[in-house]
């Protein structure tokens, strides 16, 4: 005789010390088991794509470091690159390569909190999390010294950045650079072979290679389910095709998987950053452009490969001092299409790791 | 022969633990212990608190609680007086006796057990000779008060977290209670204090394997990291004590202390030997013993990530359950067939077979399913 | 480098395969009628040496006349991308099919255009509003609102 069950529907969110910032699912369960699962956005809805049309193009770029807030330079990067290339503004090189500098110093950042977030997710009670707090500390400290900011760093500008770096920005990001790969080596001595992080996150949430291109993920989601996709080899910017890296991708497509991507994409990042303060000229750091950009009539569409995935920006301009139109591209938003699919036939502990491992912030989900 | 050591005419037995000008007799006895094991549990709950938060903190690059007091030493005495002035919630749909009284049914067992734990030769409430099958049944009871939490409050979350705690505890009670039949069959009595005598040396070395199965289902059993699943706050935000607040709320966390001072205390009267070693008041022994052994537990917390439900369930039935079979097996046969071998004979053997046992259980059975390999 | 192909040449392509579905095209990007909008983006995905398997982008646009939607194509095995775009003149009852069943990265951003904007999808499997509540009225990101 079966036993008389019944799921019952559990909200998981939108106010909950897990999920990362204020996201709803609505999960269905029997027992333990999650049968149907339904995300709910919309929390942190603030309207920025409106608010844009009102404001100049420089006035946008605030705007702009509070979508991914935990990554804003990149954020400054993608939408500046829109601009210029819709008004066809050259920079000159070494703002170039200080923005791959600082772009990449932000990709570290990004991982960090990332892979820091996951554990804390998997129940290692902060311990990894402040570990890695602890470099990004560093890295958020040299922030400080080019921006003066700690979080919505409003640093790029168009046609080049805000404010030349300070004098003892070279020989503090030599240290760092010094320093970081033995951090990096610490955090995959504790964690790498962790019996109990293997058996959480070995073969849970696995997104297929074809449902990952379907769905239009980008950055280390897709990388993590074997497609060898990003975005600085396959279109570059940014003198991104002077250097010399590699792109690490995964073959199971677990959450196991883009931790480990995570990590080795710091590695990357350390090579990269490495070769531009080698090469970094002198000269002017940002280009002659009017306060008041009048870019002419026409659209531009430009990407570039943030921390969580592929970040574009579409401008559409009417010869005024605003934008007409002006769409994000979020990359967390998109790599959540496939949440239902990832979760359903785990349990509540392995959904919450699995919307860990995908790395989303709300402020770019919602915009 | 009498059940216990009790014997109403004869209470010679009973004075071993007392001075010898003590004035009284059973009742004052009684009385004292009474309130000895109150405050020693009460001041113990506090020092741990304190430990674990500094301990922890130290673990992870952070201070920990330094403003109250020095070092932080008033911590748990604000958060206590903190969590007395909050407002008591209860929820209306709940079933408010059951609500009421969980805290109350969680917590006095945890008083309970203290009674056998011996603090001196002599010294404990009632020298049982039946002591270990008491504690055993004892700390099962604030299992039910667990589950009348997650019952009364009339809260999903609560209900799923307090299942998994019954389904969690009775699955680990089993190797617990078989790691300790290993020590009774070594000591050869139940009594308590009978076991710490017969110490000469301390048996963490002669049933290795013992300890690492009470260690590990005493964690779980308590409800510790790498088990806390029941209470694990970033799931289920705070699972069976979602709905409790102010005073009920302050008994569940003490609940736990305690649970983690008594857990602490067996482990060091049943595997380090107790109130014994040289120079040192026999109590202090013990406290430094408690306290090391719970410094290990919150080590283990601090470093290892969370263990999901069937993950747990697959440990205890498929990993713990054979090993203490077997740890049985192996120290009924040196009992029995070799009563008179040598201390250092017996250590290296058992060590031996611990590192065997364990390693080749490993091999076949993974905390998940099959082998796992991070390659 | 993403090379972005020369779209007239692709529109010239299309144009035989599909008479009709063109409304215009230059260098930059193709005009669809959004009739023909399913065929011709089925057509482009799997089409031997176009075969656009990414769909990196939906966007809408509200010049006063009408609506446009603006498509950004990837193929990442030649990698090479195309902007496809179609027009949707009816503002009150703005209907376009949903590209749901051939690239499933479309089904957020087409509920967002949905939500923001107030253009429909036929095909769609789940066309609610994503960022604003169930009852809210008005499109806010039309130009007429506010």
């Amino acid at each position: 005789m079966a036993l008389k069950t019944e799921p019952f529907v559990l909200n998981i969110g939108p106010v909950h010390p897990s999920t990362h910032g204020v996201f709803r699912m609505r999960a269905t369960l029997d027992g333990e088991v999650i049968v149907d699962l339904e995300p709910v956005f919309g929390y942190l809805h603030r309207g920025i794509e409106k608010l844009a049309e009102e404001r100049t193009y420089t006035g946008v770029i605030p705007l702009t470091d509070r979508l991914d807030y935990l990554a804003s330079m990149s954020n400054n990067l993608a939408y500046v690159l829109t601009v210029e290339k819709l008004a066809g503004i050259a920079v000159p090189e070494r703002a170039q390569y200080l923005r791959v500098i600082i772009a990449e110093l932000q990709r570290i950042a990004g991982h960090l909190i990332a892979v820091g977030a996951f554990l804390n997710d998997c129940g290692a009670f902060f311990t990894p999390f402040l570990y890695m707090f602890r470099e990004r500390e560093k890295i958020v400290d040299l922030f400080e010294m080019v921006s003066g900011q700690r979080l919505l760093y409003n640093y790029m500008r168009i046609g080049g950045l805000s404010q030349d770096i300070p004098e003892e920005f070279l020989p503090a990001l030599d240290k760092f650079v010094q320093q970081m790969p033995g951090f990096i080596d610490e955090y995959d001595r504790f964690f790498a072979q962790n019996e109990i992080l293997l058996a959480r996150a070995k073969g849970v949430g696995i997104l297929p290679q074809e449902m990952a291109i379907n769905i239009s993920a980008s950055g280390p989601v897709l990388r993590a389910s074997g497609v060898n996709w990003d975005i600085r080899k396959a279109d570059p910017y940014s003198l991104y095709d002077r250097f010399d890296f590699d792109i690490p991708t995964g073959t199971a497509s677990d959450c196991y998987d883009r931790y480990r991507v995570r990590i080795a994409e710091m590695r990357q990042s350390l090579r990269i950053i490495r070769q531009a303060m080698e090469q970094l000229p002198s000269g002017p750091v940002k280009s002659d452009v009017p306060r008041l950009l009048r870019p002419q009539v026409g659209e531009a569409y430009a990407h570039i490969e943030a921390p969580k995935g592929d970040l574009g920006f579409y401008l559409v301009s009417d010869n005024s001092i605003a934008p007409y139109r002006c769409h994000v591209r979020a990359p967390s938003l998109i790599n959540l299409t496939a949440l239902r699919e990832m979760i359903i036939g785990w349990k509540i502990q392995d959904a919450i790791i699995i919307f860990g491992s995908i790395d989303i912030t709300m402020g770019e989900v919602d915009r | 022969m009498t059940m216990t050591n009790l014997d109403l005419n004869n209470l010679g037995n009973l004075q071993k633990g007392l001075p010898p000008d003590w004035p009284g007799g059973f009742w004052w006895h009684l009385l004292v212990f009474t309130i000895i094991i109150i405050a020693f549990v009460m001041i113990m709950v506090l020092s741990f608190v304190w430990i674990e938060r500094r301990g922890m903190a130290r673990l992870q690059l952070r201070l920990g609680p330094n403003r109250t007091g020095p070092f932080g030493l008033l911590q748990p005495v604000a958060d206590a007086v903190k969590v007395l002035l909050k407002e008591d919630i209860v929820p209306a749909e709940g079933d408010k006796i059951v609500h009421w009284l969980a805290p109350v049914v969680a917590f006095a067992p945890v008083l309970l057990i203290f009674a056998v734990v011996p603090f001196q030769n002599g010294g404990l409430l009632a020298d049982l000779n039946v002591g270990v099958l008491y504690v055993v049944a004892i700390s099962s009871i604030s299992t039910l008060g667990i589950f009348m939490a997650g019952w009364g409050s009339s809260n999903k979350y609560s209900l799923l977290a307090a299942m998994r705690v019954i389904a969690a505890v009775v699955s680990y009670e089993i190797p617990v209670v078989l790691a300790v039949a290993g020590v009774v069959l070594i000591a050869g009595s139940l009594s308590l204090n009978d076991i710490v005598i017969a110490q000469n040396i301390p048996f963490i070395l002669l049933q290795p394997l013992g300890f690492l199965l009470l260690f590990i289902g005493g964690c779980a059993e308590i409800n510790r990291s790498p088990f806390d699943l029941m209470e694990a706050d970033s799931e289920l935000v705070a699972g069976f004590h979602t709905e409790y607040s102010g005073m009920k709320f302050a008994l569940f966390y003490l609940t736990e202390y305690a649970e983690a001072v008594a857990m602490s205390a067996i482990i060091a009267t049943l595997f380090l030997g107790g109130w014994k070693g040289p120079l040192l008041p026999p109590w202090l022994w013990l406290l430094i013993k408690i306290v090391a052994v719970f410094l290990t537990m919150v080590w283990t917390r601090t470093t290892l990530p969370r263990v999901r439900i069937d993950q747990l369930m697959a440990l205890a039935w498929k990993f713990l359950l054979p090993l203490a079979l077997i740890n049985l097996l192996i120290t009924a046969i040196q009992v029995l067939a070799w009563p008179d071998a040598l201390p250092a004979v017996i250590i290296v053997v058992n060590f031996t077979i611990m590192a065997v046992l364990v390693l080749l259980w490993s091999r076949f059975s993974k905390l998940g399913w099959g082998r796992i390999t991070a390659e | 480098m993403t090379l972005a192909l020369a779209a007239k040449e692709v529109a010239a392509k299309l144009e035989t395969k599909f008479p009709g579905s063109i409304a215009e095209s230059n260098n930059n990007d193709i005009v669809v009628k959004s009739q023909s909008l399913f065929g011709l983006a089925s057509f482009l995905k799997t089409a031997p040496g176009l075969e656009f398997n990414y769909l990196a982008a939906i966007t809408a646009v509200d010049y006063y006349n009408y609506f446009e939607l603006v498509y950004q194509l990837t193929s990442l095995k030649h990698n090479h991308s195309l902007v496809l775009k179609t027009r949707c003149y009816d503002r009150e009852n703005a209907v376009v099919p949903s590209l749901v069943k051939l690239w499933r990265g479309a089904d957020y951003q087409e509920r967002e255009i949905y939500d923001l904007l107030g253009i429909s999808f036929t095909g769609h499997p789940n066309l609610k509003r994503i960022f604003l509540w169930s009852g809210f009225e008005g499109h806010p990101l039309r130009k007429d609102y506010l």
